[in-house]
């Protein structure tokens, strides 16, 4: 990994900060190629490959028919025939149809040829609810990939670390699932450096330091969070996850041990979900820190639902401040 | 087209039966009594005028994205007037038209756009889906009924909607194979309307046709008009005799136009022209039937504007109960009530912690007070954006 001193800044979204570390990266890797269903011509959906089509020419960042599993299929071709695909799935409610190549060979591939054939590819996806959106453009299915050994799994909070994270997952030669929260994609505007460095793989960051209970999050209720306990009495220490697997486990053990209390706070649905590994890891490593039970705010176990229930489903101020409460009263 | 083998090995050529003036191509007589097609007409300007509402009560924050039919009414009212209400209706997401054909009230649709699931259920007794999102997949859905009516020696046919972008993901063509080799009579109807967002037709597939798939499967092929009632109606009709009688399903391309945005987000001009636009304008599905009609003397601008007259009234009316049903503040914890046939303890204690957390505050999301404009930023869906 190369490193090289920030010249400058921009003061830049999400969605800006991730077609500049695209455009970055296509410039110092020719081999790198942008794949999906509307990435060209319309700069995708959400307008994240926005005249990188004009840049870089039709040939490298392409217009696909319309099958997610022939995305992610073809980019299995393309990493083991030495090009670095950056797949894109329009939504992340539609990488299940992309699951059939992405379970059986993404992951497995490397493992399957002993190391032989590497899986340098990158499926992007806007991930999350909170848009008013239409059914199956809402759902958050991080744990699907986290149960799927063989994936580095991403999520950025805001602009910033979007686009060191995705330096990082463009240049890893390991598959990383990158997950971008579209709630915050316009919502959020922070200094980006230009030609700036990645951000490691599987380093967490501590938005704010405290030191009577810790919050772990990650993806859009990062901002849920640091919102929800603005002028909160108590000294909350917020861990942004950033890459979810491989987890930054000592960073989250000392924290604990530290605060000696745990909420974790996700939008997607409770049961099976990542919150339960994280208590799993304390009540191994730092079990005896603990002074009071952990809590978890998740989505509820029940389909997404559509728009006008979207507020109730996702994890809100009041749910957090009120798990938060609790965490701090025993 | 069928081999003596009894294999189908043939397109036969576009199903066609007005010009764009609306003027029946020599050797063509319409398929139905003059009565039929102005019902039909009828049926077609309300779906219409119906979504012209909608795209309004969307840029005024009172609904939620949705897909608009315009331009595509002939496919869906045609076809489903070729069929009864006995044969199941399997749409995907821009079959507005035939939903209202199929009897779906408008206020279903309506609430459906506030985003609530109530809207997803269909009068009792019908045999209709609901909307399906996710690309293609609804179309096995279709066989499976096909099959199921088989196996309970039901005279029905089901028939599936989906787009000429559904035609690339693989489950289009697995549905289309076990149509054929079970011998279950499906009606695959392909609207290829040209573009999937902004992915034209070309950039799909490399065959000339989408109706040639079908050879594939060994399933029927016919490409039609879309934008001429007739033609739809009367290839439909065929086809589903053909599967009543012997159980062959048919891939019917309909050659039409999404006149509109891909959804209230989408914003064409990024990835196709005005020219493109105004030239299908001219072949406007509507238009074309009322020179038709009105050239018979079936219609007139007296008939016009009393129809026009009677669904304003009727829209209003739909109107007017949706947002009463969402005024009327629908429980946010409905949500845990149809997960499972009963509720597990599990999912009681989330409903009650819900219920505790719900409390004196107002959960649901309502009208939206930003400006609704056809949109740089979303395809789906509204973005926050930062302050500065």
């Amino acid at each position: 990994m190369t490193t090289t001193t920030a010249a400058k800044s921009n003061r830049i979204t999400m969605v800006q900060a991730i077609n500049q570390a695209l455009s970055e990266e296509m410039e110092r890797d020719p081999t790198i190629i942008l794949l999906g269903e509307d990435v060209g011509v319309d700069g995708g959906v959400f307008r994240v490959t926005q005249g990188l089509q004009a840049k870089f020419g039709a040939d490298r960042v392409v217009d696909t028919p319309l099958a997610e599993s022939g995305i992610a299929g073809t980019a299995v071709g393309l990493a083991i025939g030495g090009m670095r695909p950056v797949m894109e799935v329009q939504f992340s409610g539609f990488m299940n149809f992309a699951f059939e190549q992405l379970q059986p060979h993404v992951s497995r591939f490397r493992q399957r040829t002993c190391g032989q054939r590497a899986m340098r590819l990158v499926c992007r996806a806007p991930s999350g609810g909170g848009i008013r959106a239409l059914e199956h453009h809402s759902e958050s299915e991080e744990a699907m990939y986290l149960n799927t050994p063989g994936f580095i799994v991403m999520m950025p909070s805001g602009p910033r670390n979007a686009y060191g994270l995705m330096k990082a997952a463009v240049r890893s030669d390991d598959p990383v699932i990158f997950f971008e929260p579209k709630s915050v994609y316009r919502a959020i505007k922070e200094e980006v450096p230009v030609n700036g460095d990645p951000i490691p793989i599987g380093k967490a960051e501590i938005p704010k330091t405290g030191t009577d209970v810790t919050v772990v999050t990650w993806g859009a209720m990062v901002k849920r969070t640091m919102d929800s306990i603005a002028g909160h009495t108590a000294s909350i220490e917020v861990v942004d996850l950033l890459t979810l697997k491989p987890l930054n486990h000592s960073l989250v053990i000392e924290s604990v041990k530290k605060t000696g209390r745990l909420v974790v706070v996700h939008e997607a649905a409770r049961t099976g979900g990542m919150a339960g590994e994280i208590f799993a890891r304390v009540c191994e490593d730092a079990f005896y820190h603990l002074r009071a039970p952990m809590k978890r705010v998740c989505g509820y176990d029940v389909p997404y639902p559509l728009f006008a229930r979207e507020n109730a489903y996702l994890p809100d101020k009041h749910r957090i401040v009120a798990a938060i409460d609790e965490a701090l009263r025993d | 087209m069928t081999s003596s083998q009894g294999f189908v090995f043939e397109i036969p050529p576009r199903v066609t039966f007005l010009d764009e003036e609306g003027v029946l191509l020599p050797g063509r007589s319409p398929p139905m009594t003059d009565a039929k097609a102005v019902e039909l007409y009828r049926h077609m300007l309300r779906a219409r005028l119906f979504d012209d509402r909608l795209l309004k009560l969307q840029r005024q924050g009172r609904i939620g994205t949705f897909a608009p039919s315009f331009g595509q009414e002939a496919c869906q009212v045609g076809s489903l007037a070729a069929l009864t209400a006995k044969d199941w209706f399997v749409p995907s997401f821009r079959e507005m038209a035939g939903a209202l054909y199929r009897g779906a009230p408008m206020m279903s649709i309506l609430i459906y756009a506030m985003g609530y699931e109530e809207g997803s259920k269909v009068p009792d007794g019908a045999r209709d889906l609901p909307v399906s999102i996710p690309v293609g997949g609804q179309s096995a859905h279709a066989v499976g009924l096909a099959w199921a009516m088989k196996l309970k020696k039901d005279p029905g046919i089901a028939i599936c909607y989906f787009g000429d972008g559904a035609t690339s993901e693989g489950i289009v063509y697995e549905s289309m194979n076990f149509a054929g080799v079970l011998r279950v009579p499906t009606i695959f109807f392909c609207q290829n309307n040209q573009w999937a967002i902004s992915t034209p037709r070309r950039n799909q597939t490399a065959a000339e046709t989408i109706a040639q798939k079908a050879i594939g499967a060994g399933i029927e092929g016919r490409q039609v008009d879309g934008n001429d009632l007739f033609a739809v109606y009367e290839a439909t009709r065929e086809a589903a005799e053909l599967g009543r009688t012997t159980g062959m399903s048919t891939l019917i391309e309909a050659i039409t136009f999404r006149r509109g945005v891909h959804t209230t987000a989408d914003d064409p001009s990024v990835y196709r022209t005005k020219a493109e636009e105004d030239a299908w304008a001219k072949r406007d599905p509507i238009d074309r039937m009322r020179k038709f009609l009105t050239a018979k003397g079936a219609w007139s601008e007296a008939l016009q504007a009393k129809a026009e007259a009677e669904i304003g009234a009727e829209t209003a009316k739909a109107i007017e109960e949706a947002e009463a049903f969402r005024a009327a503040g629908p429980s946010p914890l409905t949500m845990f009530d149809h997960t499972f046939s009963y509720m597990p303890a599990y999912l009681q204690r989330q409903r009650d912690e819900a219920e505790r957390a719900f409390k004196g505050r107002d959960v649901m999301v309502g009208v939206s007070t930003k400006k609704q404009g056809q949109g740089s930023s979303a395809v789906v869906g509204e973005l926050e954006e930062a302050k500065d």
